[in-house]
């Protein structure tokens, strides 16, 4: 039996396209990916991520637990409302999960976990807590959906849908989130875009939707989140990281910190390792289209196939096939490589990713 | 969903029809392109290659996937549709006006075993659809 957010049956209603998403029922696309994709690059599209888990923690100095629990710093959370992006580890410093963290008071910070990864991330969290810090509670919120509206007018549109929100989140800078009435309202997402992702109760949900689909927020698929992702540079938990690679590898440095004297889960695994390997950015020269697991073969190694290709695909908006690539921690920005698809070898450049930014491409 | 009664068809997805030339036009049915979604790239075969029967002879690429497709019959490949090297998208827009390649069967008996537009429907009804 496939889980449903709040939204299925509006979906269906939509004409979506559904597909099983990780034992999750969820639309891919409404008609057409290219179509979604283009709309919140030029405009506006949203998109159902109530499958993802909001996950509350609760109790006396909350902060505490977080500094061993996840590789980013909280400290760094200082004003009510302040998101921050990060890995939870193993010991081994391998990726449970990539996560947000809002923290909201020192009693209660809020985190938003992947859905598919949702079940061992509490698992694991409730299991360092019963270790450290066993008076804190640890709430999952399914009774919460969630809602992205990204795009260059993606916060004007919420706040004609939310009359009177506009005063209370027009000023919230990148990773930042306010409460407005039932909304919790973060400028985050995931599609390189400005816009809003907005936690409200599940029985909200749909009406929500409602709202916005006729304020002209285009619904958009679980296909265009993934191409927008991708020219957005950021990582796909279970592609580009998972808990066989650690943060170093996967082009999550800046998201580790290891300067302070803060001790937390994985760490020291990570200051005993080599980095060998890099995340890199690939823009196909021939014509195709780059898919994960495929080989790339670079000059920097004995073995001819030691790269691979993380995620793949085609890019709407640079009308060419890029990719995020693990290869040889030597390569170099500009270096031709060759991707072993199928029987040929198809020429590739080596690229500093983001691809896309704010609808401007930049490679 | 189209199945046009005056063309053949294979499990796998394309769709024939017989030339009054005895050359055979094939592309992949409308059911196919729904599966794949918007199309983003197509390798065709070359013009002058001989191909066996069910052999991988074109990839198409959508945003999604790619998917191979196969030869019908046997025979050797006589012309192919360049235009859709330019314009993938004409595969989404119509697949049935939107042909991949033309063969010239090398077994006219070949043609006999393939399906007709009921047969297909009822093979797509047992692949669950």
């Amino acid at each position: 039996m496939l889980k449903i957010t709040p939204l299925n049956q509006t979906h269906r209603e939509m004409n979506a396209k559904m597909v099983d998403f990780g034992g999750w029922d969820m639309p891919l696309h409404y008609g057409s990916q290219l179509e979604e994709h283009h709309k919140v690059r030029q405009d506006a599209g949203m998109f159902d991520v109530s499958h993802m888990l909001v996950v509350d923690i609760h109790g006396e100095n909350v902060r505490h637990f977080l500094r061993q629990l996840v590789a980013n710093n909280v400290d760094k959370l200082t004003v009510s409302g302040k998101a921050l992006y990060t890995c939870m580890l193993n010991p081994d410093g391998g990726i449970i999960d990539d996560l947000i963290i809002y923290f909201l008071s020192e009693s209660w910070f809020r985190l938003v976990v992947n859905a598919g990864t949702a079940d061992k991330d509490v698992t694991w969290i409730t299991s360092q807590r019963d270790k450290t810090a066993p008076h804190l509670e640890i709430k999952p919120r399914r009774d919460l959906g969630m809602i992205a509206v990204q795009g260059p007018k993606a916060r004007v549109k919420v706040w004609q849908v939310i009359p009177g929100a506009q005063a209370t989140t027009e000023n919230l800078k990148q990773f930042q989130a306010a409460t407005f009435e039932q909304y919790f309202i973060a400028r985050t997402g995931y599609t390189g875009e400005d816009g809003f992702e907005i936690i409200l109760p599940a029985n909200d949900a749909v009406d929500f939707w409602k709202k916005l689909y006729a304020a002209g927020v285009a619904p958009a698929g679980l296909g265009a989140r993934d191409t927008l992702r991708l020219e957005a540079g950021m990582n796909l938990y279970g592609q580009d990281m998972d808990e066989t690679t650690n943060p170093l590898e996967s082009g999550l440095a800046w998201t580790v910190d290891l300067k302070s004297e803060r001790d937390f889960i994985g760490k020291q695994a990570l200051l005993q390792t080599t980095t060998k390997r890099q995340l890199f950015g690939l823009l196909l020269l021939d014509k195709g289209v780059l898919r994960s697991h495929q080989k790339v073969v670079t000059h920097h190694d004995q073995a001819e196939d030691e790269g691979e290709i993380t995620s793949g695909g085609f890019s709407p908006t640079l009308n060419q096939s890029i990719a995020l690539a693990r290869l040889p921690a030597e390569a170099a920005i500009g270096e031709e490589v060759h991707v072993l698809v199928r029987d040929k070898k198809l020429a590739a450049k080596v690229v500093k990713y983001p691809f896309v930014r704010n609808g401007q491409i930049l490679v | 969903m189209s199945i046009p009664t005056q063309l053949k068809y294979t499990k796998s997805h394309e769709w024939v029809k017989s030339e009054s030339d005895g050359t055979i036009t094939v592309g992949i049915t409308q059911h196919a392109q729904e599966l794949l979604g918007d199309m983003v790239f197509v390798e065709l075969p070359k013009i002058g290659r001989t191909l066996a029967q069910k052999e991988e002879c074109v990839v198409v690429e959508s945003v999604k996937a790619a998917a191979d497709v196969y030869s019908p019959v046997a025979g050797e490949v006589v012309a192919v549709n360049s235009e859709l090297e330019s314009s993938p998208e004409k595969i989404n827009q119509d697949s049935y006006q939107a042909w991949l390649f033309k063969l010239k069967p090398a077994n006219a008996a070949d043609l006999a075993g393939l399906l007709d537009a009921q047969g297909y429907e009822k093979a797509l009804e047992s692949e669950g659809h």
